[in-house]
């Protein structure tokens, strides 16, 4: 529809730049830079080296973008970004390019919780949310399980991990095995040469007496450092692909039978996955098996949208202007540990007298 | 010519507008914090108190450092965003220079003096001018012990470490009014101003945030 809010969103959480421009539910371009290359000697994300990628690609891969969507920037409806959760340092580029975009186009800015868009990211795939979803968003920097009445006002966490994100435990996984970062996708690939089933490893917070929501995966990242490190002490050769697909197997059966769980305890019957570890085969699979078994329709975006994107981010904006949300003020800021139920950060009374006066509030 | 100046590479928020001859309007707000909140308000509001519309501008000045970096790029992807939306040119100044234009209009004029901000970690960003203004040495960041500064130094990292910089005196921070000068002056002497590239003058910190650590002893 002609009528549908056009928004470009700017996601520099981490590091990728992501530049998404979508009218309503339809996406019109998803432009990313990523630094990934320059990390991958480090074993991690180095903050410092994530924002100057992001401040040398802000422009270029916003015009690529709006290249792509056919569109001008005067066009828009408004300008969304990534206000948090993420790296301080990376998340003020992207905060501060969207303030100068909106105020250089006078556009209102919407500063956007980083995880609320990973959910809201699926209505350019599915259209949009039932209400209520229950959403399981598993990243490297994440591992959630969110249920959402409505995606820009109402995000309520019901379990996270109480140690490392999912994908932290592929990345160190993938370490102990020698293959490489990140490890998402080289442990995805190792494992469908290896048996799920050949060793047995730890389901973590899966006791009777274990919060129902949580999750776990540092004693199971200890679990198969200690594993490998035994055979190799024993000089017994290490079967690297048993190893990836057993490991991959304890993430996903937790992660599914607690969403599963979690759908089924509060009448739920759509399960959205999100986030990196989305993109993992097995976590899909699993998944869709578990979920017909149950009744719940899985909602799962094609992987290019489940890791970060700019596009996640403009989908969610665009949400925010269709509902016609309070805009933020331009003296948002970034924070890094921007709670999930604040799905965007919309000016105070105080402050929306700042925006008025900007002229910010003007139709 | 109307410029928008601003700078983000020392602990000041500052924005001002010149028309070529003089500064219009200046605001200066020191919270080496808040530079992500402060600076587009302040942009907003220096405009407004010059009386131009952005509209109107024929470019922009920002200060590209050196500076601790966070706040430095607010200053280089809030110019670099402006640039692209309006039109308009960016042209970079070294915040040193820009900080001694301020302190030859405020009386150094004719001597040769070193200007030094703080780059924490016991270091300072500092560069040397000659009695006519040329930056003669630097832009470098060092231990201030192992710096040999002209007899005069201005600026918050001088301040800071009296035993290298005896007598300093402010300027303590940039002033966009005077970076802004210092553009238009540049320009209208037909000379190139910086790219709109950070000078970082150091290698990132190449440091993995905690997660990542082994699990056992090597
Ligand atoms: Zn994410």
């Amino acid at each position: 529809m002609a009528d549908e809010p056009l928004v470009l969103g700017i996601e520099t959480s981490c590091d990728e730049t992501g530049v998404g421009i979508v009218r309503g539910t339809t996406l019109l371009a998803d432009a990313v830079a990523s630094s990934v290359n320059d990390h991958a000697r480090f074993g991690g994300v180095v903050p410092e080296i994530a924002s100057r990628a992001h401040l040398e690609a802000m422009v270029p891969t916003i015009q690529r973008a709006l290249d792509t969507a056919g569109i001008k920037a005067s066009d828009l409806d408004g300008i969304a970004v990534t206000a948090g959760p993420g790296l301080a340092g990376a998340l003020l580029v992207g905060v501060s390019a969207a303030k100068a975009y909106a105020w250089a186009l006078d556009k209102p800015l919407y500063g956007v919780n980083h995880l609320a868009s990973h959910i809201c990211v699926d209505q350019l795939e599915h259209g949009r949310l039932p209400s209520p979803t229950m959403a399981l968003l598993v990243s490297g920097g994440h591992s959630s399980l969110l249920l959402s009445e409505d995606i820009t006002s109402d995000v309520r966490p019901l379990g996270a991990t109480i140690d490392d994100a999912a994908g932290e435990a592929f990345d160190k996984v993938a370490r102990v095995l020698g293959l490489g970062f990140p490890g998402g996708p080289i442990v995805d690939r190792t494992a469908r040469e290896g048996d799920p089933k050949a060793i047995h490893f730890p389901r973590g917070l899966s006791g009777r007496n274990d919060p129902e929501y949580d999750f776990s995966f540092s004693g199971l990242k200890t679990a198969v450092a200690r594993w490998v490190e035994a055979k190799r002490r024993a000089g017994e050769e290490v079967p690297i692909a048993d190893v990836a697909a057993s490991f991959q197997e304890a993430v996903t059966d937790v992660l599914t039978r607690k969403a599963v769980k979690a759908c089924r305890d509060n009448g739920v019957d759509h399960l959205m996955i999100g986030g990196g570890v989305a993109a993992n085969s097995r976590l899909r699979e699993m998944a869709q098996q578990r979920c017909d078994r149950a009744g719940i329709r899985l909602r799962v975006p094609r992987p290019g949208l489940c890791t970060d994107n700019g596009a996640m981010v403009a989908a969610l904006g665009a949400e925010m202007v269709w509902r016609d949300r309070t805009p933020s003020a331009f003296d948002l800021s970034a924070d890094s540990s921007l709670p999930v139920t604040d799905v965007h950060v919309p000016h105070t009374d105080f402050h929306g007298q700042a925006y008025h006066a900007l002229g910010g509030g003007a139709a | 010519m109307l410029l928008l100046a601003f700078d983000t590479a020392t602990p000041a928020v500052t924005a001002a507008v010149h028309d070529g001859t003089a500064v219009l309007a200046e605001t200066h707000q020191v919270d080496a914090r808040r530079h992500g909140e402060l600076l587009l308000p302040a942009i907003d509001q220096v405009l407004r108190a010059a009386g131009v519309d952005k509209h109107r501008l024929t470019g922009i000045a920002v200060g590209v450092g050196p500076g601790p970096y966070t706040g430095l790029r607010v200053g280089l992807v809030t110019a670099a965003a402006l640039g692209h939306a309006l039109g308009l040119p960016v042209h970079g100044v070294c915040t040193l220079d820009a900080i001694a234009f301020q302190a030859r209009a405020e009386g150094l004029a004719g001597e040769p003096f070193t200007v030094a901000t703080d780059a924490r970690r016991k270091e300072v960003y500092w560069a040397s001018y000659d009695a006519e203004g040329r930056r003669t040495e630097g832009p470098g960041v060092d231990r201030p012990a192992e710096l040999t500064p002209q007899a005069r130094s201005v600026g918050a990292g001088a301040l800071l470490y009296p035993d290298t910089f005896p007598g300093a005196h402010g300027p303590e921070h940039v002033s966009a009014g005077a970076l802004a000068g210092f553009a238009a002056a540049e320009l209208a002497a037909g000379r190139e101003l910086l790219p709109n590239v950070p000078l970082y003058l150091r290698r990132p910190d190449a440091q993995v945030p905690a997660g990542y650590k082994a699990v056992l002893p090597a």
